[in-house]
């Protein structure tokens, strides 16, 4: 008998939703779970409109507002976005949701959020699922062992039309975490750390999978936060194998399967995580009992620090692109090489995105701030990804931490991570954000952020400059 | 979408490497429910600087951006390759693309043209020193004539390039499929 073939996570899950695969094409690949947000589809359901055609699956796709929504206000009577474009759109994406009976998890409802915290909170997303989206950071949703990648509005239209992509298949790449965190490290500083090492262009083509003792560690929120950034390193999609603390975190969650489906949900899930022996085209790893809280000091998030490291001199990087690459961000963010960035003065702290916005990184924010007040130089802003983030934290009693701290608590949504919504940044501040872009204006024009964990952000709030957290530590 | 067959055009270099798609087109311009009018927003925020090579009298009239490494990195917004289209842009040469950027631009009809790294770094050379520089992208024979009259390959899967040359869009065989696909849905 011939041995069985070694199958990655992914290979599963690939192999499992391939429709049809014609010689010379890409695969049709079945797509379990379509989430939609205002500002990458209206142009797709314009799309189905020129062509005649149908919402293929309504009960297969999901909606919800938070690009584009202001963050406080909303339960004040007489709300009403001010901005008229925001305000379309919003109205556009209502229209569509009502058009194809789509569920649309709208302002006013229990569930709404960011659309990469909601998924998992309400068990829509599942293990050994396809799941898209019209957003870069879909890749979050790996977290529960799921194929999660984020398309563009021509491929939202294909998916509305057929709830199929047109794929080619994904090289694989292991990304290998052994040992355990020390005190003040969290998930967010693994993925800066990875992506510092293999640079943001390291993972195109590829499909992560996160492996080793310290990812099996993680929470679910934690796993969240690295697998969101999995397209800061190149590749759109990143995974972690399911387990008991997948499961754990599913059970009783209002979309996932109850009673004997639950139980045979689990027993098929079991089946997914890599064959021993199972192989990946690429394969780093890190000690992740050596990472320290990272930061980041330049214009993408592979540029990224040790916080009591040296920030990189150009005049020590010999390949030329790399090297023009660093001085135009040394100029963008006004910073100094050869010195770290503590003391740096800062002005703004954003704690929220769908990076760092669930109930462990309030957590551990608030851990931080409890009984201590921001520097009244520094604005914070706190914005939890749901509604339910938003409920769990005010019965926690984080809210009024973060209140008495002097930070602004708001409503949810993507908020100062993209800026879309009036929550910004000036030209020339300096934001330590918990969020996953340093682009250059990605907070607002001239704004000037530095990617760090919400422990991190929390502890720049209370000193006003860059700071180690684990100098604020009891 | 327009066909791609072969494109002969003056080249504007940008030799910046990891260029994210928050700089081709900043969030703010994304709040529009149509895909047209956003050849003004594309590198608003470099735009502002006046020496900027958008702003050079050799953009006028180029057709071919050729780009630094790692092109279209970052967010999926299909806004980017619409803004680059509709300023006029029909191919990106760089080393390498953001995965998303790539297929976006497959999709409506913009080339992306990936050479290796010493053809990419001599013609971004000559490029920046030569206005008046020339390339021909050819999709059918699946190359890149030089200004030296040297000719490369480029990769890009048959089914892309086909659609290209036939400027029919990638829907139209999904929608083929849909005996399959309900077959599929009926055995899941």
């Amino acid at each position: 008998m011939p041995p069985l073939e070694k199958k990655t996570l992914f290979e599963k899950i690939w192999d499992s939703h391939v429709v049809y695969h014609e010689t010379g094409c890409p695969a049709v690949l079945y797509i379990d779970l379509h989430l939609i947000h205002e500002v990458t589809s209206p142009q797709a359901f314009q799309g189905l409109r020129e062509r005649g055609l149908p919402v293929h699956r309504p009960d297969r796709t999901l909606a919800t507002i938070d690009h584009i929504i202001p963050t406080r206000g909303r339960s004040l009577p007489g709300f009403r976005i001010l901005d008229p474009q925001a305000s379309r759109m919003v109205t556009e994406l209502r229209d569509n949701c009502r058009q194809w009976g789509i569920e649309l998890y709208d302002l006013n409802s229990e569930h709404q959020g960011i659309v990469h915290v909601i998924g998992p909170q309400i068990g829509a997303t599942q293990p050994g699922m396809t799941v898209v989206c019209g957003d870069s950071h879909t890749s979050t949703h790996g977290a529960m062992g799921a194929l999660a990648f984020g398309i563009g509005t021509s491929e939202v239209e294909h998916v509305l039309a057929t709830q199929c992509l047109l794929q080619t298949r994904p090289r694989t790449m292991e990304i290998r975490l052994e040992g355990r965190l020390q005190p003040g490290v969290s998930a967010k500083d693994i993925i800066l750390a990875v992506i510092a090492k293999i640079g943001v262009s390291g993972g195109v083509g590829h499909v992560f999978e996160y492996t080793g003792s310290a990812i099996r560690a993680l929470t679910m929120d934690e796993r969240m936060t690295v697998c969101n950034m999995s397209i800061e390193g190149g590749a759109r999609a990143g995974m972690i194998a399911p387990d008991d603390t997948t499961f754990q975190y599913l059970n009783g969650r209002p979309s996932a399967p109850n009673g004997p489906a639950w139980d045979a949900a689990v027993a098929k899930w079991r089946t997914l995580p890599s064959d021993d022996g199972a192989t990946f085209d690429q394969a780093v790893s890190l000690d992740a009992s050596r990472i320290e809280p990272m930061i980041t000091y330049g214009t993408n998030p592979g540029m990224a620090i040790p916080v009591t490291g040296p920030v990189p001199d150009p005049a020590a990087v010999a390949d030329s692109g790399q090297r023009s690459a660093l001085l135009k961000a040394l100029e963008y963010m006004a910073l100094e090489p050869g010195r770290s960035l503590l003391g740096h003065p800062i002005d703004v702290v954003f704690i929220g995105s769908c990076t760092n916005s669930r109930i462990a990184d309030l957590r551990g924010a608030a851990s931080v701030l409890r009984g201590r007040r921001i520097n009244p130089r520094v604005r914070m802003l706190v914005v939890p990804g749901s509604a339910d983030v938003s409920k769990q934290a005010e019965s926690e009693g984080l809210a009024e931490v973060f209140r008495a701290a002097g930070a602004e608590w708001r409503e949810p949504g993507c908020s100062m991570c993209i800026a879309m919504n009036g929550d910004e940044l000036s030209a020339g501040q300096y934001c330590v954000s918990t969020s996953n872009r340093n682009f250059e204006g990605r907070q607002g024009q001239g704004g000037r952020t530095m990617l760090a964990s919400p422990l991190t952000a929390a502890a720049c709030a209370v000193t006003g400059v860059v700071s180690d957290v684990r100098t604020l530590l009891g | 979408m327009q066909p791609f067959t072969k494109l002969t055009s003056r080249l504007v270099p940008l030799p910046t490497r990891d260029i994210d798609t928050d700089q081709i087109i900043p969030a703010r311009f994304l709040k529009t429910t149509v895909k047209s009018g956003l050849g003004e927003a594309l590198f608003n925020d470099w735009r502002l600087q006046p020496n900027f090579i958008l702003n050079q009298p050799r953009a006028t009239g180029a057709s071919i951006l050729l780009a630094g490494d790692n092109f279209g990195c970052g967010s999926s917004r299909e806004h980017a390759p619409w803004a680059l289209l509709a300023f006029g842009f029909r191919a990106v040469v760089s080393t390498s693309f953001g995965d998303i950027f790539r297929n976006n631009s497959l999709k409506n009809g913009l080339l992306p043209v990936a050479l290796d790294a010493a053809t990419h770094a001599a013609l971004m050379e000559r490029s920046v020193a030569d206005a008046s520089l020339e390339i021909t992208i050819d999709l059918e024979s699946q190359t890149v004539t030089l200004p030296d009259g040297k000719s490369v390959g480029f990769p890009i899967d048959a089914f892309s390039r086909s659609c290209l040359l036939a400027g029919v869009d990638q829907l139209g065989y999904l929608l083929k499929q849909q005996d399959r696909i309900a077959a599929f849905e009926a055995r899941a």
